[in-house]
């Protein structure tokens, strides 16, 4: 693109090829150069699957850390380095399975001798039983040694989830292959469980090295504003340079107001993780739009809002007033029989007390229809049977428990339109 | 497809107006079409299509952002029922003609289904046909990747999953990888996720990846009158069917704020509304006559076709007829049971079995240890001064019995539900309260186990079933009642709660 056309972009084009990118960075993942504040990790990393790439030995690894730490982006940094490295592009072949996809051995097995593009594939078809898969895998395996034979790199997403498939084969033979003296392989885990090496067997644990890289993020407010910046900002090489240094010229004053400083300083003690962060920024990058260009306060503020509403507090909004005053009644029976169980009747005797006492606004409503407003609070999991696919009782005598805090009630009702006065003053009152 | 041009009437021209001035602006784009890359005109087309949704449409249409640009990878979208959550997005989609799946999951009884549904619907029944017998997430994945690598999306897909509560019940990895899909396959793909439900009742414990989540609220009773007022009678001004629905909500927006619920009500009672005005007793302008001709029928239609008991048909049957409303039967009117003899008797002692404590079995049962010593007593009345002797025996049982009612004032058991008693238990009560003698035949206890699959009785614990099983009563007092007055036998003389 030449630089006289790039200048012609109008106003609407650079919005939305900046919205392309922002949106590529934040919901697509898409690698940055270099990993923040990994930098000891990412090269323990890169020197350990560097010597199984270029020396051929055989390791393996463990990355464990909590979600949104960064741990596929760590792996995905190193590899693309060490593939970068050519005489490693074309030595090293590369298996990728994730505890999600691949549920049960025989499915990774699959996968595995796809990837591998092992003889007895034809077309996209596998041949043989699950045992002779693993014979002829392992035998592929087995017959290599450290000098001639190519490297493996197995990445294994969601490491724990393999621990739990039968007997751990597929796991025990990885590592197996790792400790002897055949084909190099390098075993690499992703997980978000600390206790994961509990989950291992005797045999499969100690077969593995006990190398384990931990990320837990050690950001200080300051990097982490740092890192919203750097994350909102555009890059050097974006077509239209007066829109790009506008763009990160409003970026920049708006980590410096005061009222975003809150609003993320809000976030940061909620968490420290970079996905939530960025389902933040999305929001408010999603609003910008040709007719405000750059990034406001108010975008920051309102994907703020919409990120920490309460959602139960939006539900309770939406229900009628006849089962706002069944919650209360729950509430009040939970209030004098301490967090006790209650089933249809009482709750109803509770809310028949209220009406012959003290309602005015409130009509007399027949039996069922409190029934259906009750099964409707049900049906938004509001209320929880105690014994959950027991269905032998009947309806009304079914034990249930309120899924609600005092607190939430008593802000619904404060929230609710056009509530009734003698319900509020119901709700306050201590003695039903 | 183009949809039939119709003229709008002024009054709606005004409703329009008044939906569009309503939107509380400040975080929105007003009146500019917010996304470029969508045509303007459909835009608008599709605004008008949804009222009091228009602030959604806008965000979502931001969160989506133009069909080439990348989406987040889920949206969570929840609201009550009838908030049109599939409705706007559905709308969306189709109007704007985005490459969408569009999936149901109660439909999708194995994930298979679903993965079926969503390969055809992208790249077309032949990579669908590519999947095999009980497809793994595994397989799917592949075939997505490989359908589009032939075809890369131009565009946004969009998977959508209705009712995705039911997705909890579903393989356990199924939803955790959907929500990361987009990473999965790599490719331009959001998944968006409908249901009533809050996101804290989904996520599994070794936690997911976060959809974004996003709300849409309740509609105001406002809100309804201008929905609902968009369906109006041809025959009649808009204005008498928008006083019409003031008057319906009045009877029903304290109990039920579900559009499609009302909706359904407003279009039954019409006719009837209607009636005063063709016999010519009342003009348009008389509302309050109308009110008064239509308040008790609505509050009829309460207890009746809300609750479906009587059937919509057999509603709008009964209106033509120009019967009185309640001389229908509804469903819960047919509950009586014709039973045997032996079965009635049975039933009820169950039932006094599960809502009597033990303890006062002897008080009830053992009458003929209690005949006795009153028989004993009334002999000995002749003797001597019979009157004091019996009021101090009944007398004596008067103070324990409002002992016993202070102590377990709370406790009634007609609140607490039944309880489980034995099968000896049963027996025992059977024998004294049926008056003949009966033998214990392999009939009596066929007949409780015929019980228990009538979900008359229900049994209690399946760890022994021969050996002494356990039951509770499955019938209400109106039922029992019931049965007992075909047998002459009077329950409520030996409930306790009732004494």
């Amino acid at each position: 693109m030449s630089k006289r056309r790039s200048a012609a972009l109008t106003e609407a084009q650079a919005v939305s090829l900046a919205q392309k990118l922002l949106r590529e960075r934040l919901c697509h993942q898409k690698l940055p150069d270099r990993p923040v504040a990994l930098d000891s990790q990412y090269k323990h990393l890169l020197e350990l699957l560097r010597r199984t790439a270029l020396h051929g030995e055989s390791n393996s690894v463990l990355i464990v850390g909590p979600r949104g730490s960064g741990k596929t982006m760590l792996l995905g940094c190193v590899l693309r380095e060490l593939m970068s490295l050519k005489d490693v592009q074309k030595n090293v072949l590369l298996v990728e399975l994730n505890g999600l996809l691949q549920t049960d051995d025989k499915i990774a097995l699959k996968e595995i001798t796809r990837q591998l593009h092992l003889e007895n594939v034809v077309g996209d078809k596998v041949f043989g039983s699950f045992a002779e898969n693993l014979s002829f895998l392992l035998e592929a395996l087995k017959k290599g040694d450290r000098s001639s034979s190519r490297p493996v790199l197995f990445v294994l997403d969601e490491f724990d989830l393999f621990a739990h498939h039968k007997n751990q084969t597929l796991l025990y033979n990885l590592l197996d292959v790792s400790q002897s003296a055949q084909t190099p392989v390098a075993v690499v885990g992703l997980t978000c469980r600390l206790d994961v090496l509990e989950l291992l067997e005797k045999r499969v644990k100690s077969r593995f090295s006990h190398r384990q890289i931990h990320l837990f993020s050690s950001l200080s407010f300051g990097q982490y504003v740092d890192a919203v910046r750097s994350q909102l900002s555009l890059p050097p090489d974006f077509p239209d340079p007066t829109f790009s240094s506008e763009w990160n010229h409003s970026v920049t004053k708006l980590c410096e107001e005061k009222s975003i400083e809150e609003v993320l300083k809000r976030h940061f003690n909620g968490s420290k993780d970079f996905r939530s962060l960025h389902s933040l920024l999305f929001l408010a990058v999603s609003r910008a739009s040709v007719s405000h260009a750059t990034l406001r306060e108010a975008d920051l503020l309102e994907a703020s809002r919409l990120i920490s509403a309460d959602s139960k507090a939006n539900v309770l909004h939406g229900l009628s007033i006849l089962e706002l005053c069944l919650i209360i009644a729950m509430k009040h029976l939970n209030d004098t029989y301490d967090g006790e169980p209650f089933n249809f009747q009482m709750v109803h005797n509770e809310f028949k007390k209220f009406i012959q006492r003290k309602s005015h606004s409130i009509h007399k409503f027949e039996k069922p229809v409190v029934m259906k407003a009750f099964e409707h609070l049900l049906q938004l999991e509001l209320v929880r049977p105690v014994d959950s696919g027991v269905c032998k009782v009947q309806r009304e005598y079914q034990l249930m428990r309120l899924m609600l805090e005092h607190g939430q009630v008593m802000e619904a009702l404060q929230r609710y339109p056009q509530c009734p006065t003698d319900v509020k003053q119901w709700a306050l009152s201590a003695f039903a | 497809m183009t949809k039939p041009i119709r003229r709008r009437s002024s009054y709606e021209e005004d409703a329009f107006r008044c939906i569009r001035d309503n939107i509380p602006n400040g975080n929105i784009m007003s009146e500019t079409p917010p996304c470029a890359g969508y045509p303007e005109d459909t835009l608008r087309s599709l605004a008008h299509r949804l009222p009091c949704r228009e602030v959604q449409l806008k965000s979502l249409l931001s969160l989506m952002g133009q069909p080439d640009q990348y989406s987040y990878p889920s949206i969570f979208i929840y609201g009550h029922r009838a908030t049109g959550k599939s409705h706007v997005v559905l709308s969306i989609m189709k109007d704007l003609e985005l490459p969408h799946a569009s999936v149901n999951c109660v439909e999708c009884v194995s994930s298979g289904l679903l993965f079926h549904q969503v390969l055809s619907a992208f790249s077309g029944a032949d990579a669908a046909a590519l999947l095999p017998r009980c497809p793994s997430l595994s397989d799917f994945v592949r075939l997505y990747k490989q359908a589009s690598s032939g075809s890369p999306a131009a565009q946004t897909r969009y998977i959508i999953l209705d009712r995705a509560e039911r997705m909890r019940d579903m393989d356990f990895g199924l939803l955790p990888a959907l929500l990361r899909l987009q990473e999965l396959v790599n490719d331009n793909v959001t998944v968006i996720l409908l249901s009533e439900i809050v996101w804290e009742k989904f996520r599994p414990n070794t936690g997911c990846f976060e959809p974004l989540l996003f709300n849409f609220p309740d509609y105001s009773k406002a809100e309804l009158v201008q929905i609902l007022s968009q369906d109006h009678h041809p025959s009649y001004t808009p204005e008498l069917y928008a006083s019409y629905v003031n008057i319906l909500l009045g009877v029903f927006f304290s109990v039920c704020r579900d559009l499609r619920e009302l909706r359904h009500l407003a279009a039954l009672n019409f006719s009837k509304f209607c009636e005063p005005l063709e016999k010519g007793e009342a003009k348009e302008s008389d509302i309050h006559k109308l009110w008064k001709n239509i308040e008790p029928h609505l509050q009829r239609a309460m207890q009746t076709v809300y609750l479906r008991e009587v059937s919509s048909m057999q509603w709008e049957q009964q209106q033509m007829d120009e019967k009185e409303a309640t001389t229908l039967r509804g469903l819960s009117a047919h509950a009586h049971i014709e039973l045997p003899y032996y079965s009635k008797f049975l039933l009820i002692a169950a039932y006094l079995a599960s809502f009597n404590p033990a303890r006062t079995d002897r008080r009830f049962f053992l009458k003929v240890h209690r005949s006795i010593l009153i028989s004993l007593l009334c002999v000995m009345s002749h003797v001597i001064t019979n009157k004091q002797s019996l009021s101090l025996l009944q007398s004596h049982g008067k103070i324990r019995k409002t002992n016993f009612l202070k102590k377990h004032e709370k406790t009634s058991n007609h609140l607490l539900g039944p309880k489980p008693f034995p099968l000896d238990r049963l027996l025992a009560i059977f024998y004294s309260v049926v008056d003949s003698r009966v033998a214990p035949t392999a009939s009596i206890f066929s007949q409780i186990s015929s019980l228990v699959t009538l979900q008359l009785l229900s049994q209690v614990g399946h760890d022994d079933q021969l050996d002494s099983p356990k039951y509770k009563c499955a019938v209400s007092l109106d039922f029992i009642l019931a049965i007992s007055r075909t047998v002459g036998f009077d329950v409520v003389k030996y409930l306790y709660d009732f004494l």
